[in-house]
């Protein structure tokens, strides 16, 4: 049975004040040291087959909090319990040695797991089979480019199904494809109970794969929650190292609106309008639509630009651009200002909720300096009015032709 | 070390140990164009050298062998072979922890794997020497006889010895890394300190006296002993080496049990 508790769980460095401090300290007794915090106090469980991810900015302690989840690195106080086969891909390809073949080293990386050579043996053809590397498997590993390498890792490291696997941003090397077949092994893991803990920057990964996700900061969670919500709270969070306030709300709709920024400018309003200029709640498929977003200038500015995009109801994007891309930033606006935004464009989106971004920056993107930003400022439905029957996110008037063909002659010649 | 968990653990992963026992002996000769040949090269070159230039050119006497040929290349062998494997296995032990740091920090795997693949590959590149050795008693006629079981219980003693010796200082390298240095130049002085090039009875009486605190003597002793006498060895003067063996042992497995948590902090 798999099962992972993490029980108010920190960890600590040890920082000697000099070189001789530390002999000092074991040779008399006597406590030299200061702790360095990098964990404090995490406490969660997960369930089996449950996944979660775990998220947070570089230093706040998610690779440290792994190393002690796997037992590669022990807690300074608490406790971790975990059962069952556990995997991790900490880092992959760990023992792999260049001068050896492919083969070889799949042996190599598959013993440091724990698994015998028969074992490996019987395994072999489903991990050269899942890698795809052909004829490079007896090839030495210093001729493999960097993603066949990965290929061969992965494969290896998740040959046999565990029962709690652990990623540390591992998925985020690799070409499209294998990454959408590691995701699609990974998924079927949890699918079949496996339970998944996942850290990782990209925000897709992290709202598809998982069930929950946990925000750390400097150590401590700061937030859990679904992984839409806890994801926002965090690009919030990212969006400055500037004094700023970072609230959520319970909006109408009852998800969570996040809304954070120096509110130097700040979006007021923002409306649905049709073609013909009446405002709407909810949008035909394909129909031509503006959304008006309404600004106000609350201290003067030497720049403003206006992000916009659409997400569907996972929280993933549609689509989004700002007006920087479109060459159309403001370079200075006066306190007391309003500034509107029209944002014209073709509903090209498949039935169901979808909810509109916006955000009030400087520059380029959000890391130099927020204004406003709010996830989810607009919710509104998209209907199927007069489009054929069609599934997925997005529109898209395409055409089928069909022929029939009676004489075998004919197909020759058409293919 | 005394621990049976860590006893169960290492069954689990003797697969990675032996693995990389054998990985390591291979990788090293693998993009050489004779291979294994270079294993047993290095052997064959020290028994030659020594066999030429001691029986032919500098033509020292053992007293009580004068008429044994090649015996002080016999006994320079015996001595060599053992302090040898002491010094390999002690020097890789000295900075296992280190050397594979990396592994350490990223992957979650029994630590006491570390020591035992640096264990048994001494004992490999050792053994092929002894095995070259044999051969050459065998060819000038020298062979040891039935008192060359006694190498058995001589080779687990000093396994022992410098496992327990070994850990502790690797464990202890970790953290203080003058340990690494240390060793260096106490490797140098304890093989000139030990009768290995030269014979006990050609000390003055004094230093034949410093000498017994040596604890590896009685070791060496033996091996000489049985390889050049063809007799049984003293097993009585190893009594010392014995008990000190226990009190390496208990050392290096409190030392690696107390730090071994704390010891990926520190890599």
């Amino acid at each position: 049975m798999s099962y992972l508790n993490v029980r108010n769980v920190g960890k600590a460095y040890k920082r000697y004040p000099g070189k001789w401090a530390r002999l000092a300290e074991w040779i008399t007794g006597q406590e030299r040291h200061e702790k360095h915090w990098v964990l404090r106090d995490i406490s969660f469980e997960v369930a089996p087959g449950e996944a979660v991810g775990i998220i947070g900015i570089n230093g706040a302690g998610k690779s440290t909090l792994l190393k002690v989840i796997t037992g590669t690195a022990q807690p300074t106080t608490g406790s971790v319990e975990i059962g069952g086969r556990v995997a991790a891909l900490l880092e992959l390809g760990m023992g792999f040695h260049p001068d050896f073949t492919g083969r070889q080293n799949v042996y190599m990386g598959a013993q440091i797991n724990g698994l015998f050579t028969e074992q490996i043996g019987e395994l072999m053809p489903k991990i050269e089979d899942f890698a795809e590397i052909g004829d490079y498997i007896d090839q030495p590993l210093r001729t493999y480019s960097s993603g066949m390498q990965m290929r061969l890792a992965f494969s290896v490291a998740t040959a046999i199904r565990p029962d709690v696997l652990i990623i540390d941003e591992a998925l985020s090397v690799g070409d499209a494809y294998f990454q959408h077949k590691s995701f699609d092994r990974i998924r079927k893991f949890g699918a079949q109970g496996t339970t998944l803990l996942i850290v990782s920057h990209d925000r897709n990964a992290i709202q598809t794969i998982c069930n929950r996700a946990i925000l750390l900061k400097a150590g401590v969670v700061v937030k859990e929650g679904e992984p839409e919500e806890v994801m926002d709270y965090y690009s919030a969070l990212l969006a400055d190292h500037q004094s700023q306030i970072v609230k959520q709300t319970i909006s109408v709709e009852q998800k969570v609106k996040t809304d954070s920024g120096t509110y130097e400018a700040q979006v007021t309003q923002v409306e649905i309008f049709d073609a013909k200029g009446q405002k709407i709640e909810v949008v035909p498929v394909g129909a031509w639509v503006t959304v008006r977003i309404t600004v106000i200038i609350n201290r003067d500015i030497d720049g403003l630009v206006l992000g916009f995009g659409i997400k569907d109801r996972l929280g993933q994007m549609v689509f989004g651009t700002n007006t920087f891309h479109t060459k159309q930033r403001i370079e200075e606006a006066k306190k007391g200002e309003i500034c509107l935004f029209d944002v014209s464009f073709h509903a090209n989106l498949g039935v169901g909720s979808f909810s509109i971004h916006c955000s009030l920056v400087r520059n380029e993107s959000h890391v130099e300096k927020n204004y406003h930003w709010i996830d989810r400022a607009k919710v509104f439905e998209v209907v199927n009015v007069d489009k054929p029957l069609f599934v997925g996110c997005a529109w898209n008037n395409i055409q089928f032709k069909i022929k029939k063909v009676s004489d075998a002659q004919e197909i020759t010649m058409d293919s | 070390m005394l621990h049976p968990v860590m006893f169960r653990s290492l069954w689990q992963y003797r697969g990675f140990v032996w693995g990389s026992v054998l990985r390591e002996f291979n990788g090293k000769y693998r993009e050489t164009l004779f291979g294994a040949f270079w294993a047993v090269a290095g052997p064959l070159t020290m028994i030659v050298i020594y066999t030429v230039i001691f029986s032919q050119l500098m033509r020292p006497t053992l007293s009580g062998h004068e008429s044994t040929p090649f015996a002080f290349s016999i006994y320079l062998c015996a001595g060599s072979i053992s302090w040898g494997l002491f010094a390999e296995m002690l020097g890789r032990l000295n900075n296992v922890f280190l050397e594979n740091g990396n592994l350490i920090k990223k992957a979650s795997f029994p630590r006491i794997c570390l020591p035992m693949i640096a264990i048994l590959s001494a004992l490999i590149n050792s053994g092929i020497l002894l095995g070259i050795y044999l051969l050459f008693l065998l060819i000038i006629g020298h062979w040891p006889g039935l008192p060359m079981i006694s190498i058995i219980p001589l080779l687990v003693l000093q396994l022992l010895f410098t496992m327990g010796l070994g850990v502790a200082l690797g464990t202890l390298n970790v953290f203080f890394r003058d340990v690494g240095q240390i060793i260096g130049v106490v490797l140098q002085f304890w093989f000139w300190l030990t009768p290995i090039v030269y014979t006990l009875q050609a000390l003055p009486e004094g230093a034949r006296e410093l000498m017994q605190f040596n604890p590896l003597l009685p070791l060496i002793s033996a091996w000489q002993t049985v390889f050049l006498d063809r007799t049984w060895p003293d097993f009585a003067s190893l009594l010392p080496l014995v008990v000190l063996t226990l009190l390496m042992l208990w050392l290096g497995a409190w030392l690696f049990m107390g730090r071994v948590g704390e010891l990926v902090d520190e890599l």
